[in-house]
């Protein structure tokens, strides 16, 4: 009994040491188990954890560089940067936008219009984009806020770099503006390989100057590493790149001359571009109206954008680098030198002006302007008193095709490849491209009003503005540029080697336009230095045959464009100019007395009176 | 009774090897959570709080007599289940789960008792059933286990059941639970592990998916083990210094103190840190496996051998959780984690084990 139970006994122990060692094998294997798991983790895979307890640590904050200052030929500011606080808020991190927006208002003033904008940049931001509620605070409105931000989750109050444009609407159409990067502009960035440089930028040159310069005004971008914390919040900083500034641009313009000019302009809707010919510098590219940029940059709000927008003014349009217009009469100096160089026309060769043109074996008659027309007239006359009959001839003769290869080589027709986006080719008309554009042949009547600018060309003023120097400057063109420093600007583009004689004569007839007998004599009453012009007139609506133009019967939107081409001092030009006056009528009157302000305030450094509501227009004769 | 003899008496029931073990993981325990804690030492005052009140307990567990311990068997387990059926029915929610129950003068948490209670209690009934073990008799054992695991499962911690589970289930095993019934056991929970699928709560299948990617929700869900296993593999081998872990002291890695303390210590000693700690858990499992292998009657060695192989269990589910190889279930790393409750379970425990070391040493001599 006893020997069994201690049997029994011995048993239990063995089977018990048994378990007991299985329990061990089994813990064991565990433990090897663990031991593995560790290795895998902290020997194999070291690298990539290491990699990713990095990147959990280190965030890289870039550093916006700070963007080139925009300054004219004589240092004057045209877009600078000021230091200043806005409120912003980042949408996904806010629950009720509405309420948070409210209890903002009544922290600072929020007025419709950035509330406007604001939902306005909602609907077209970028992912994890922060947008504008409030800008330009003031100190107290900063100090206001700031107490109470910590009530206000995703709104931040942000002290940075603004941009701003102190001439306004003077300069709009050449400076452009800058505005917040789009969707679009980003997958362009990153089709460039530039995303890395615009990590923190958020806004980008849009248009103008502002548009083309943009990679040299954007400067490099810095970056700064930061170790921060599963909160997001910045530990320390673990290495810093300075950030390099945007290059500061001097441009070509005359601030002073800019403003002249667009003054000038009184009420006129228009465009002036003024080139130094010597070297193809712009130094005064207004087209009127203009607008305010400082609108635009964090985004313009519905209000005022309708309002640009639907202005019959249209001022969002840049007149002198988009804006096509036929050229009308100040076509004639370039139609004179292709007669030249063609020789079709000799410098003595006279006509007898009865009025009116006919083409042989029609009876369609083209009219002069001047009703009885001029008498005799030869090449110089032609120009002074702006005889339309003695170019209807001359365009017959040389046919369209041969004004086409002379003025093409001028520079008509085609972009001048100013340092703007946006530009608009004109157009100068062949018998080829009326058949490509039209399917049409070339009628013998295009031909006619072709020469006196009122057939298909069409041309920008700064296009005229453009041939006009090149005219100024013998036929030796430079590319008009805004940039001070711009390359390739330095070799002329091309040299048109017309002969002596023939400049002289064209550029001596210029001169006697601004004289009496000439069709601009009024505007250079008293000038102190010689004016080399033509004037134009552009024709909005056609006028049937057998009726004359009255301007006082077509609505101001129809009436006639006016144009003023011109140079000074002539014998040695400083300074080649287009005007262009929209519905001013005749270029004698409006445009002419624009272009005497610009050359009084280049040339001798007067300022003009401070100007008379331009009411009556001048309606003389004289195109 | 002179000092020294108040010394001897004092000593008497304690375990020096053992003890050591204890006292090296404890150190290890305040050197992580002094850097877990991002230098701040009212941690590391907490915890030594906890460690004496540990202490006690381990020192009056070891001197009481084993026929003590067989006799608070059946009152505590009863107990235990009276204070578990009172948390399904008056229990306190927290964080979504009824594990508390408010006595008036304190809140308690029973199942942290039954850590003890339920091997105490099984390893009680095999003794008294010794002579004649039948199937019977492991049946009404399993029962035993079954039903405070299920209200404990209720409430639901899944961490705690998995525990008491393995406990009761070692003391079977080591009572000779045959292997057919074993393989039975495995086969049953394969096959019903799809209904024990749908018998989980939602954030317990997360868990479990978050284990097979825990990319897929990498801010969310499964946040915890990648951090976690960030931190360990980038401890590499020699980790990154003391008090120089960027996962802990960025505040990456979430409960750092309590579940993840393991990560803190990989990321700052790397792995031949890992091999010291791991080293540690090795002794005081073995110096467990000895005494087990020693200890002289039935009751005592089903104890010791469930006390030890929880304890080992215990630091595997954790350490399996932090390194990504178990779900996330919330068990801390034994000893070494911050908190009291766990850690005067553990004391208790290894309480007993020296108990049953010490007692059975007077008795040979």
């Amino acid at each position: 009994m006893i020997k069994a139970e201690l049997k029994n006994y011995q048993r239990e122990i063995h089977l018990f040491r048994l378990r007991l060692f299985i329990g061990l094998g089994f813990a064991g294997v565990l433990m090897l188990v663990l031991l593995a798991r560790v290795f895998y983790l902290q020997i194999l895979q070291h690298g990539h954890f290491e990699t990713l307890a990095e990147s959990n640590r280190i965030y890289v904050v870039p550093i916006v560089p700070n963007r080139g200052v925009i300054t004219d030929r004589n240092g004057t500011v045209l877009a600078r940067n000021y230091a200043g606080y806005t409120i912003e808020i980042t949408p996904h991190k806010v629950a009720d936008l509405d309420r948070t927006i409210a209890e903002i208002g009544k922290l600072v003033e929020i007025k419709p219009k950035d509330l406007r904008r604001f939902k306005k940049l909602l609907a077209e931001r970028r992912t994890l984009q922060t947008l504008p509620i409030r800008t330009r605070l003031t100190d107290e409105e900063v100090a206001r806020f700031a107490a109470q931000r910590y009530r206000f989750e995703g709104v931040e109050l942000k002290a940075r770099l603004f941009r701003e444009y102190p001439t306004a609407d003077i300069n709009s159409h050449l400076l452009g503006y800058i505005g917040r990067i789009n969707q679009e502009e980003l997958r362009d960035l990153e089709k460039e390989g530039l995303a890395a440089n615009y990590l923190g930028s958020e806004y980008l040159g849009k248009t103008g100057i502002e548009q083309h310069y943009e990679k040299m005004l954007h400067g490099v971008t810095g970056f700064e590493q930061v170790e921060v914390d599963a909160g997001g919040r910045a530990v320390r900083r673990v290495a810093h790149t300075a950030p390099e500034s945007g290059n500061d641009l001097t441009l070509t313009l005359d601030a002073g001359l800019q403003e002249v000019a667009m003054q000038a302009f009184g009420d006129y809707r228009g465009a002036l571009v003024a080139i130094d010919p010597a070297n193809g510098e712009v130094l005064a590219f207004v087209s009127k109206p203009g607008y305010d940029p400082n609108l635009f940059i964090d985004g313009i709000d519905s209000e005022s954008w309708d309002a640009l927008n639907n202005s019959p003014d249209v001022p969002l349009n840049n007149r002198a680098l988009r804006g096509q217009y036929p050229m009308g009469s100040t076509i004639k100096p370039f139609m004179a030198l292709t007669g030249l160089h063609f020789n079709t026309r000799s410098p003595d060769f006279s006509i007898s002006d009865p009025g009116y043109f006919m083409l042989p074996g029609s009876s369609h008659q083209y009219r002069d302007w001047k009703v009885g027309g001029h008498g005799r007239v030869d090449l110089f006359k032609s120009i002074v008193v702006s005889c339309d009959t003695y170019y209807y001839g001359l365009a017959t003769e040389l046919g369209i095709d041969r004004m086409h290869e002379y003025m093409d080589q001028f520079g008509f027709g085609k972009r001048t490849r100013i340092d703007l986006e946006g530009e608009v080719p004109g157009l100068l008309p062949s018998t080829a491209w009326k058949m490509r554009r039209h399917k049409q042949i070339w009628y013998p009547g295009d031909t006619v009003s072709a020469g006196i600018g009122q057939g298909y060309q069409l041309a920008t003023p700064l296009q005229m503005a453009h041939v006009t120097a090149t005219l100024a400057n013998n036929g030796v063109a430079y590319r008009p540029h805004l940039l001070k420093a711009a390359q390739d600007a330095a070799q002329p583009l091309f040299d048109l080697q017309i002969p002596a004689r023939d400049i002289e004569l064209v550029k001596s007839a210029m001169v006697a336009v601004t004289h009496p007998g000439g069709t601009a004599v009024s505007a250079f009453y008293g000038a102190t230095y010689p004016v080399a012009g033509k004037t134009g007139t552009a024709q909005v609506i056609a006028i049937k045959q057998g009726e004359k133009y009255d301007a006082k019967k077509v609505s101001e939107y129809n009436r006639d464009h006016a144009w003023f081409i011109a140079f000074a001092p002539a014998d040695q030009p400083r300074i080649a100019l287009a005007v262009l006056a929209e519905n001013g009528g005749h270029g004698s009157s409006t445009a002419a007395p624009i272009a005497r302000k610009v050359f009084d305030y280049y040339l001798l450094g007067k300022r003009p009176k401070p100007l008379k509501k331009a009411g009556v227009r001048d309606e003389a004769e004289g195109d | 009774m002179n000092l020294r003899q108040l010394r001897q008496r004092f000593v008497l029931h304690l375990d020096p090897i053992l003890l050591s073990g204890l006292g090296a993981l404890l150190l290890v325990s305040l050197l992580t959570l002094y850097s877990a804690s991002g230098g701040n030492g009212e941690r590391v005052l907490a915890q030594l709080g906890n460690i004496a009140a540990g202490f006690v307990a381990l020192w009056v567990v070891a001197n009481m007599p084993l026929h003590w311990l067989m006799r608070i068997a059946v009152p505590i387990y009863v107990l235990g289940m009276v204070l578990l059926v009172g948390v399904a029915l008056f229990g306190e929610i927290s964080h979504g789960a009824r594990r508390w129950l408010n006595l008036g003068v304190a809140n308690i948490q029973p199942s942290e008792l039954m850590k003890i209670a339920v091997p105490l209690m099984m390893a009680w009934y095999f003794e008294k059933h010794e002579a004649s073990l039948t199937w019977r008799n492991y049946l009404i054992a399993a029962v035993l286990l079954a039903m405070p695991v299920a209200l404990i499962l209720r409430q639901p911690d899944l961490g705690t059941s998995i525990l008491i589970s393995a406990s009761g289930f070692f003391v079977l095993f080591l009572a000779g639970l045959s292997w057919r019934v074993i393989l039975g056991l495995l086969v049953a929970a394969a096959a019903s592990a799809p209904f024990l699928w749908h018998a989980l709560h939602d954030y317990q299948r997360q868990r479990i998916l978050m284990l097979f990617d825990p990319s897929q929700d990498a801010l969310g869900k499964g946040y915890h083990t990648i951090q976690g296993m960030i931190a360990v593999g980038s401890g590499g081998l020699l980790g990154k210094g003391y008090m120089q872990g960027t996962q802990t002291h960025l505040d990456f890695l979430p409960e750092r103190t309590t579940d993840f303390i393991f990560a803190v210590w990989s990321e700052e000693f790397g792995f031949l840190g890992n091999l010291f700690l791991l080293g540690l858990y090795v002794f005081v499992v073995g110096r467990g496996f000895v005494i087990t292998a020693n200890a002289s009657t039935y009751f005592t060695r089903l104890m010791a051998g469930s006390i030890t192989l929880t304890f080992f269990i215990y630091t595997f589910v954790n350490i399996g959780m932090v390194t990504g190889i178990l779900p996330v279930v919330g068990v801390p790393l034994p000893l070494v984690s911050y908190g009291g409750t766990s850690l005067l379970t553990l004391m208790l425990g290894f309480g007993v084990l020296m108990s049953i070391h010490t007692h059975q040493r007077l008795v040979k001599t």
